[in-house]
């Protein structure tokens, strides 16, 4: 019983790190049709601004949203930049290209930073636990959870409820009929990029515990995140709520009950779901 | 006359590995690895640039001709033909029996599949300890003299007169393939599966005979390192292989197999060459060349040539 709490709570508080991260590029990749191997890029960015700032006297909260301001701001220029000539490429091409400037990110966080652990102290207030009578809880699994909620609260308001949300449902759906119809749907993309970049960083910065920053965080957390947006569906927020939930929970109670077997568990998970919905859980049918 | 034509690139190619041989007796070491990498990438060049099929856990066969190779050599025979043999067929049995599966998929879901396998196999081996020796690395192999007649010395002669020969096989073999039935229609598949299917061509089987054929030959890359570095460790299923072999391919230019030549070439030279006076800021370069490759050189480096040629015959 015991266990079966533990593997909830950290399950359910992994998988809240894992949608964070994972949103921004489930609905790029759904909005742009690119293949972006460099989104774990902006959780190390602000994961390394949230550590330099922190480490350098600045209350832990000012320096999430300094960090995760800053993400958005490095953002842009890249999108602008970069990305916007990605998107008329190739599948190919894109995976090339994003590798690039995967490497580039981490090439530039080493250089500055060194590549040892980049930890971001935590406040006092996340650092005991919750008391509920029958067992304990850490305050930091909690905030994660309630961070995470509050993200995806945010984010189905933002999409269901304003004018922004409605023009990119139009683009998501078919991105040259939402063009004809007036919307600026290259202002739409830097947005919405710019959006998933700084939650990127939120999830980077939130999720230090569980997934340490260092330099090659890109590279080693990739296929993670990129299985979460596979696995729940291209472009869709419910789909990438649902499997890194999922996952994020699979994962913790493989790591609890088989440890031997984690990983095995969580690929072969992945390739069985797939195989059998090769467009993912809530995909919309064109990849 | 145009038959000798087609044959200048491999009298070059010949020409500079024996060059090579002579003007680096001390690189050999280096040398090799390059001659193993670029067997390797073309078999990327296979499925990717002949085949359009975009995957990126190729390192999934290379790894398992390394390990097949290496327990070959423990346990069975010492001899390098057989090891490669050996190497060659575990290659072609991962790639069919995942190519089953993966060849149904495209897009994302192909690739992220095919990290997956790679991911598992480094598992499995990770796990499989008695037998792999897990993350220490599997050491012990032992290589007899090729043919019984050439012993592996210690300087890397034999290892890379025996890497090029091996080289110079598959790339004579992929000639052969390219131009023949099923390499003419795996061209038709990459340019329009819907079209090669309109008129009447398995394109699920010949996606994944091609898969196979590309398996088998990383096999022989694999076990060609595990024979001459007489180590196969957990690296051999990384990630980064796959990836950095798919950014040599492109480097050089996709689907004309010389462009796997010169992609690995330029990207080992400078590797080794950056990593020697700054082995962090690398990573940077490396980055910057991709980039400047996908945005200015789609084609690769191999279409440089014609593209100044176009640019000069056009401002005139």
């Amino acid at each position: 019983m015991t266990t079966l709490l533990s593997i909830l709570v950290d399950g359910i508080a992994y998988g809240m790190i894992l949608f964070m991260i994972s949103v921004g590029l489930s609905v790029t990749m759904g909005l742009m049709r690119v293949i972006n191997l460099a989104h774990g890029g902006f959780a190390l960015i602000g994961g390394a601004l949230a550590h330099a700032l922190v480490t350098h006297g600045v209350n832990y909260w000012a320096g999430m949203g300094l960090a995760v301001l800053g993400t958005m701001l490095i953002a842009l220029p890249m999108e602008r930049g970069l990305y916007a000539r990605i998107y008329r490429m190739g599948e190919l091409q894109q995976v090339l290209a994003t590798i690039g400037i995967a490497f580039m990110i981490i090439a530039t966080v080493n250089y500055t930073l060194g590549s040892t652990l980049l930890p971001i102290p935590t406040p006092e207030g996340l650092r005991g636990s919750l008391d509920l009578g029958f067992r304990t809880l850490p305050y930091h699994r909690v905030a994660v959870i309630v961070a995470g909620l509050l993200v995806t609260l945010f984010l189905y308001l933002l999409i269901e409820r304003t004018r922004f949300g409605i023009r990119l449902r139009a683009a998501v759906d078919h991105r040259a009929t939402a063009a004809t119809l007036g919307i600026n749907t290259g202002r739409i993309f830097a947005l919405t990029f710019m959006l998933g970049a700084g939650l990127a960083a939120l999830g980077g910065i939130l999720g230090a515990e569980l997934l340490p920053i260092e330099a090659y965080y890109p590279l080693r957390y990739m296929v993670l995140f990129l299985v979460v947006v596979a696995v729940g569906g291209m472009g869709s927020i419910t789909g990438s709520f649902v499997a890194a939930l999922g996952l994020g929970t699979l994962d913790t109670a493989s790591r609890y009950l088989a440890p031997e077997y984690g990983t095995i568990v969580f690929f072969v998970t992945m390739a069985v779901l797939l195989t059998l919905r090769p467009q993912g859980l809530l995909g919309k049918g064109r990849a | 006359m145009k038959m000798l034509r087609s044959f200048i690139p491999d009298t070059l190619l010949i020409a500079l590995a024996v060059g090579a041989f002579f003007a680096f007796p001390y690189d050999l070491a280096f040398l090799t690895r390059i001659v193993i990498m670029m067997i390797f990438v073309l078999s990327i060049d296979l499925i990717l640039g002949l085949g359009g099929i975009v995957t990126l856990g190729q390192a999934a066969m290379y790894g398992t001709g390394a390990y097949a190779a290496g327990l070959f050599a423990v346990h069975v025979s010492n001899d390098p033909l057989l090891g490669l043999l050996a190497g060659m067929a575990a290659g072609a049995v991962i790639a069919l029996m995942s190519g089953l599966l993966l060849m149904r998929a495209g897009g994302l879901t192909l690739i992220m599949l095919s990290i997956a396998v790679a991911q598992v196999l480094a598992e499995i081996a990770n796990r499989a300890r008695d037998w792999t020796g897990g993350a220490d690395g599997m050491r012990g192999i032992r290589m007899g003299p090729i043919l019984g007649q050439w012993r592996f010395d210690f300087i890397g002669q034999t290892g890379y007169i025996y890497c090029v020969v091996v080289l110079f096989v598959v790339l004579f073999a992929l000639k052969g393939l390219k131009a023949s039935p099923l390499g003419l229609m795996a061209r038709g598949i990459h340019e329009s599966p819907a079209r090669m299917r309109a008129i009447g061509a398995p394109v699920y089987q010949r996606r994944l005979i091609l898969y196979t054929i590309g398996g088998a030959i990383a096999g022989i890359a694999g076990a060609l390192a595990a024979q001459i570095t007489q180590l196969v460790s957990l690296e051999v299923f990384s990630f980064t292989l796959s990836a950095e072999a798919v950014i040599m391919l492109i480097l050089g230019g996709a689907g004309r197999l010389y462009g796997a030549i010169l992609g690995v070439l330029i990207f080992m030279v400078v590797h080794h060459l950056a990593a020697s006076v700054d082995p962090i800021n690398w990573l940077f370069l490396i980055g910057l060349m991709v980039l400047l490759v996908v945005f200015f050189l789609p084609k690769g480096l191999l279409s440089l040539p014609p593209a100044l040629q176009r640019l000069i015959g056009g401002a005139r």
